[in-house]
């Protein structure tokens, strides 16, 4: 099926070579990082991880976000995302990969890597994540691949694949509690010591991961033939509201756990984010960029008549999807460090070549992206003439 | 018998990844039993848990305290760097308010307030950055001394992100050019970047029966034994001093204590 990735229109063509670019700008740079070490980085002895660690957290979620499709269809038989399931299996995929990416970047000895694996330690929490992670690449590889190949010869997918399709299901859900065991289990750290952090994980998680999937079946739509399907798109919405509530209440109740307690600790990180501490507030627009951009997205999709509408539903998504991603995917490391063990404040902002390292890897991630949906798209046109087969 | 490409292609794949981890991992399940068969030296100190009191009160001078870190960071080869970025340090000064955080009260007397404490790597008892390290590359000894491993290290900083001390440093970039040429100490290996470094209870003095390097230099300042021996030096300034630990409440049981007011006893 990989060949159906090397026909493809001229604009297919320019996608695919801009972010080839992109990649080597980003691949440039990690060479330039891979020989002077990751001073090159703006991370300091006191904001010891940073950008690349946080992409990785918050596109763990975006890729156990997959279950949010398979419960549906798999476990109820809702035939409505019969369409995008494969959709939110490869994007999947793509974000796993990304993970892997963006941690094996943030080593000092990459090198080493394989010592995870060679002295493997039970008790560390990364090594669970290393496996979990891992496991779940291949789950939805295999079971994406099936399901895609069996599509095109136009029969059922086989048995022994459903066992997997139920396995994927906690799978989703470990991946993201292990790596929010990486941060609720330490000690030290105030912001990070709590025990909604995997419950607000996967809160956020499936808002964001559906919040993308929308505007990529709505992008789909514009330039194939394959139609995701109106319905489809809309019981995501659904989903995506449900799930960004579940996420600001959960924030909510860290709020008042913090302010509420006046415990000073537990006070610091949410006063440095939001407000600054001791005259140090690089984070604070970002961190009201995020709460201005949450409450919008409510606003809309809470609304039936807004959310009806798709550009108005798409506007909600975008924002949904930045509104965490700044959370999640800068605010919520950064804070862990904010203020540090002498209650001083190091602030943190990511290097250029860190943020063209970053690019880079999110271009390999939509690059993945591109080729497994042009082969879904490609495998769906072709299946689109014929009878039904369920 | 002829072979395909597609069968070419797929032993290939197979053999270069077993290249890559198969051979070594072989050779790591062969060569696990050599290991434990190091013993220390005749000459060499030995306890059951090593442990620190530092009596701040003794400590008086900004010299006093200048010899101390130079004594460990020159000895140990810890680059200055020369910037707060990329700075490593394994001994260095606090102030009482920023040591002992929440503990600090407005009204204590201004020369505590403000007064310089050595901070370290508290070689806890549940060290919660040996627990965090997904290659065993920092570990706890059986004396108690929380050491690493700067060649099996693969420089992740979840210790760094799990120490409630602050205590440890990461090679942000390559530290050699920043160890003075003079001073280097060949008997101490230097590190790479890419690594975590940090106190280690000057274990490589302990092998040899000397203390370490800043209890040396401190006049008597800094107290150093076995917390398990009820005869031991550390554990007569603990019977007749009222001391203090960094963050007791997380429970990871820091080896280090302080004596902050300090009197004849100690």
């Amino acid at each position: 099926m990989l060949e159906k990735a090397l026909t493809g229109s001229k604009r297919y063509w320019t996608w695919i070579f801009i972010l080839l670019a992109i990649i080597g700008v980003g691949f440039i740079n990690y060479l330039r990082q891979f020989d002077y070490g990751l001073g090159i980085t703006g991370m300091s002895r006191d904001v010891s991880w940073g950008f690349y660690i946080s992409q990785f957290t918050f596109l763990v979620g975006v890729a156990a976000s997959a279950v949010m499709l398979v419960i549906p269809y798999y476990l109820h038989d809702f035939k409505t995302f019969g369409k995008v399931v494969i959709l939110g299996e490869f994007l999947a995929i793509a974000a796993v990969t990304m993970c892997i990416l963006f941690i094996f970047v943030d080593l000092g000895q990459p090198m080493r890597v394989m010592n995870v694996i060679l002295h493997p330690t039970p008790n560390s929490i990364l090594f669970w994540d290393a496996m979990v992670l891992n496991g779940y690449l291949f789950i939805n590889l295999i079971v994406g691949w099936t399901t895609l190949t069996a599509d095109r010869k136009g029969v059922p997918p086989p048995d022994w694949v459903k066992p997997l399709i139920y396995l994927s299901v906690p799978w989703a859900v470990s991946i993201h509690t292990v790596t929010a065991f990486l941060y609720a289990g330490l000690p030290g750290r105030h912001f990070w010591l709590t025990a909604v952090m995997a419950a607000r994980f996967l809160g956020s998680a499936f808002a964001s991961g559906p919040a993308l999937l929308i505007i990529l079946c709505l992008i789909v739509r514009k330039v194939s033939k394959f139609d995701p399907g109106k319905e489809a798109i809309q019981a995501l919405g659904k989903i995506v509201t449900y799930a960004m509530f579940a996420n600001v209440f959960l924030l909510g109740l860290e709020f008042f756990t913090a302010f509420y307690s006046q415990i000073p600790g537990h006070m610091h990180p949410f006063v440095y984010l939001y407000a600054g501490l001791d005259g140090y507030s690089k984070l604070v627009p970002l961190m009201w960029m995020s709460t201005i951009l949450a409450i919008v997205s409510l606003i809309i999709l809470v609304n039936p008549n807004m959310r009806r509408k798709e550009n108005m539903l798409a506007f909600a998504c975008v924002a949904v999807f930045i509104s965490l991603w700044i959370d999640k995917g800068f605010g919520l490391v950064v804070g862990g460090f904010v203020p540090n063990m002498f209650e001083r404040v190091t602030e943190y902002w990511p290097s250029l070549p860190e943020a063209l390292i970053t690019l880079g890897i999110w271009s390999i991630g939509f690059l993945v992206l591109t080729i497994l949906y042009k082969i879904a798209i490609a495998v769906r046109e072709q299946t689109a003439s014929w009878p039904e087969l369920h | 018998m002829s072979i395909n490409r597609r069968k070419f292609l797929k032993i290939a794949g197979a053999s270069a990844l077993f290249g890559l981890t198969g051979a070594s991992a072989i050779e790591e399940l062969l060569t696990t039993n050599a290991e434990a068969s190091v013993s220390p030296g005749p000459e060499a100190l030995t306890a059951k848990r090593w442990a620190m009191v530092i009596d701040v009160s003794k400590i008086k001078t900004k010299e006093d305290y200048e010899k101390i870190i130079h004594a460990c960071h020159s000895i140990h080869n810890v680059p200055d760097i020369g910037n707060k970025k990329d700075e490593v340090k394994w001994i260095w000064e606090e102030e009482y308010e920023n040591t002992f955080p929440g503990v600090s009260d407005e009204f204590i007397p201004e020369s505590i307030k403000h007064k310089p404490f050595l901070a370290l790597c508290n070689h806890c008892a549940k060290p919660p950055c040996v627990r965090v390290c997904p290659t065993k590359a920092t570990f706890k000894r059986p004396d108690g001394i929380v050491a690493m491993d700067y060649h099996r290290c693969i420089g992740c900083r979840f210790c760094m992100a799990a120490c409630p001390f602050g205590a440890r440093s990461f090679n942000w970039r390559d530290p050699r050019p920043f160890i003075k040429e003079k001073e280097e100490n060949k008997e101490f290996p230097t590190r790479m970047k890419g690594v975590v470094e940090k106190c280690t209870f000057c274990s490589e003095r302990l092998a040899r029966g000397l203390k370490p390097a800043c209890v040396e230099k401190s006049n008597g300042a800094l107290v150093f034994g076995d917390l398990e021996d009820s005869n031991s030096e550390v554990r007569k300034v603990l019977s007749a001093n009222y001391t203090i630990r960094r963050k007791p409440e997380i429970g990871s049981g820091p080896s280090v204590y302080y004596v902050i007011g300090g009197n004849e006893h100690a």
